[in-house]
């Protein structure tokens, strides 16, 4: 992967928004992650050549270098001629060809049938060769969607919201299945996805897109710690945010909490949100630093965890056993002040 | 009932038929894929409207409107009278072209509707494969959208072969020339010979059902093949 790198710089006037997007890829996975209707999957038809964008470029540089897209130079490549593959949301597999149909149609003539055994094997679905789409399940279609990707050779896989329409259960198992299959792939692979699991768990970078334009953009797991804006912490699952007054530089009021807060951080003057993450509450005693009244608390049991509402709006959810049904609150809990994140808006 | 029944109207419908539903079947599929790509809504539905006024007008009105275009006077009509000497008006290609011109409506929409019903991610997905625009339209859409299309290709088969109006308008009831099955049907009842009209009648019934029946049944056939 030396030197290796995805240059992409567009701007597209939408309805809504105008889509403003840059970001020069050279980690091989970057996941863009946003509310659904952000433009992210407008980015990824974009630099497939589905969708033209009005202005920018796109250019991929390996072995040599590819020009997809040149709104100065007048360079726009078709998506034929592009070698990106699209994994669509629904697979968009053609019903009227058989399995072995669908993987064969991206390969050229010369070396087609070794190719299409080798992907039938590696993507275990021998004995589905002569079935058609309609009659697989969702997991053996994605395979299959895969198989037919990986057979075309691409430089770079898209990947639209893959997970979107399934069921818990099978989206868990799919998504280990994606990653072990994108393993053997060299090149670059970008996730699209309003989920933040997914891309924690798929991406080694990150974007995260609102309304068009690109509002934070790092190693994932920085911005996931460090989200720095108040849509960033709410898209990447921070369940507690509150407006503040800044009472020193050290000290602040939460005004949708009524409480009042010690951080780690200088507040400077641009701060006006703070975020607490929902696991980051702890049992304390009266006297500690960030202390909470947990007086006409609701407490929810899940699966794993409880979920607790103190009076004032605040989640907070504590690891739990299976097995574990009794759960006593506990009068009091802090924050570390290191663990409250400051945000602008 | 007449011994010596004129058998020469079944094969000029037959002829007309079979010519005219060839001719609309691919014209109805080429001008459904190219509204369908059209993006300026103005004009899709201005298009729209043209071709599809056949099947809203009365028939005489769509002949009247044939007549003044391809009779010997009419701008069409008048061109291959003065190249190729042969008159449109009134002869056997006449009743290809009401045939034509009154089907196409029905499977140009059939085609356009199975088209629109076709994911449009599967054409991108063509495309992102490497796969050329005309490998997609066959392969992807056309193959898609078959059921769609072979129902409109039923349709406008039994229009083009009950068509009466434009029929009498532009190409006449000339006995073993323009006479097809409905103007048979017509000239016998005038006639007051019911027992041919009958016949004509009974003919008629047959064909236009095992034309749907077969049709039918290779539409149906495919869909479960896809399925289960």
């Amino acid at each position: 992967m030396i030197n290796k790198s995805l240059k992409v710089n567009i701007q597209k006037e939408l309805k809504e928004f105008d889509l403003e997007v840059d970001f020069e890829l050279k980690k091989p996975c970057l996941g863009i992650l946003g509310p659904s209707g952000c433009g992210k999957s407008m980015t990824l038809k974009s630099i497939a050549g589905i969708v033209n964008p009005d202005n920018g470029v796109i250019i991929l540089m390996d072995d040599n270098e590819t020009t997809y897209f040149d709104s100065n130079k007048k360079i726009n490549l078709k998506p034929q001629k592009r070698n990106v593959g699209y994994l669509f949301q629904n697979y968009a597999l053609f019903p009227n060809m058989t399995v072995e149909e669908n993987v064969a149609i991206g390969i050229s003539k010369n070396d087609g049938d070794k190719t299409v055994s080798d992907m039938i094997k590696r993507f275990h679905l021998e004995g589905l060769e002569k079935r058609y789409p309609g009659q697989l399940s969702g997991g053996q279609q994605q395979r299959v969607a895969l198989a037919r990707i990986m057979a075309y050779s691409p430089d770079v896989i898209l990947l639209d919201e893959p997970f979107s329409a399934m069921d818990t259960f099978l989206k868990e198992q799919l998504r280990i299945e994606l990653v072990n299959s994108l393993k053997d792939f060299n090149g670059f692979s970008i996730l699209v996805t309003h989920d933040r699991d997914e891309a924690f768990q798929f991406c080694d970078e990150l974007i995260i897109l609102d309304e068009g334009k690109v509002i934070a953009r790092g190693d994932t797991h920085e911005v996931f710690e460090n989200p720095g804006k108040v849509q960033v912490a709410r898209l990447t699952g921070c369940k507690n945010i509150s407006k503040i007054e800044i009472i020193d530089d050290y000290h602040l009021k939460s005004i949708d909490w009524g409480i009042t807060l010690e951080v780690s951080e200088k507040i400077t003057p641009n701060i006006t949100h703070i975020g607490i993450r929902a696991h980051d509450f702890y049992p304390a005693d009266k006297n500690d630093v960030n202390v909470i009244d947990t007086i006409n608390s609701v407490k929810l049991e899940m699966p794993f965890e409880w979920e607790i509402t103190l009076a004032n709006g605040l989640w907070w959810k504590r690891d739990k056993e299976i097995h574990d049904h009794e759960f006593e609150i506990p009068e009091f809990v802090k924050v570390d002040p290191k663990n409250i994140i400051l945000l602008e808006e | 009932m007449d011994m010596m029944m004129d058998w020469s109207p079944i094969s000029i419908s037959m002829k007309t038929a079979s010519l005219s539903i060839f001719i609309t079947f691919f014209l109805g599929l080429i001008v459904a894929w190219a509204i369908v790509k059209i993006k300026n809504d103005t004009i899709k539905i201005a298009l729209d409207g043209i071709f599809t006024l056949p099947i809203v007008l009365p028939p005489t009105v769509v002949g009247f409107f044939l007549l003044y275009i391809f009779g010997v006077r009419g701008p069409i009509g008048a061109f291959f009278i003065d190249f190729f000497a042969v008159k449109i008006a009134f002869s056997w290609p006449a009743t290809v072209i009401a045939a034509v011109v009154m089907s196409f409506p029905l499977m140009y929409r059939s085609a356009r509707g199975a088209f629109e019903q076709v994911d449009s991610n599967l054409l991108d997905a063509g495309r992102t494969l490497g796969m050329s625009e005309w490998k997609i339209f066959w392969k992807i859409l056309f193959a898609n959208a078959l059921p769609g299309i072979i129902s409109g290709g039923i349709l406008a088969y039994a229009r083009g072969l009950g068509e009466f109006g434009a029929t009498a308008m532009l190409a006449g009831n000339i006995a073993g020339q323009t006479r097809t099955l409905p103007m048979a049907v017509y000239s016998e009842v005038a006639a007051g010979n019911m027992g041919d009209a009958f016949n004509y009648v009974i003919v008629i019934v047959i064909i236009s059902f095992i034309a749907i029946f077969i049709m039918d049944f290779a539409s149906i056939r495919k869909e479960k093949q896809w399925k289960q």
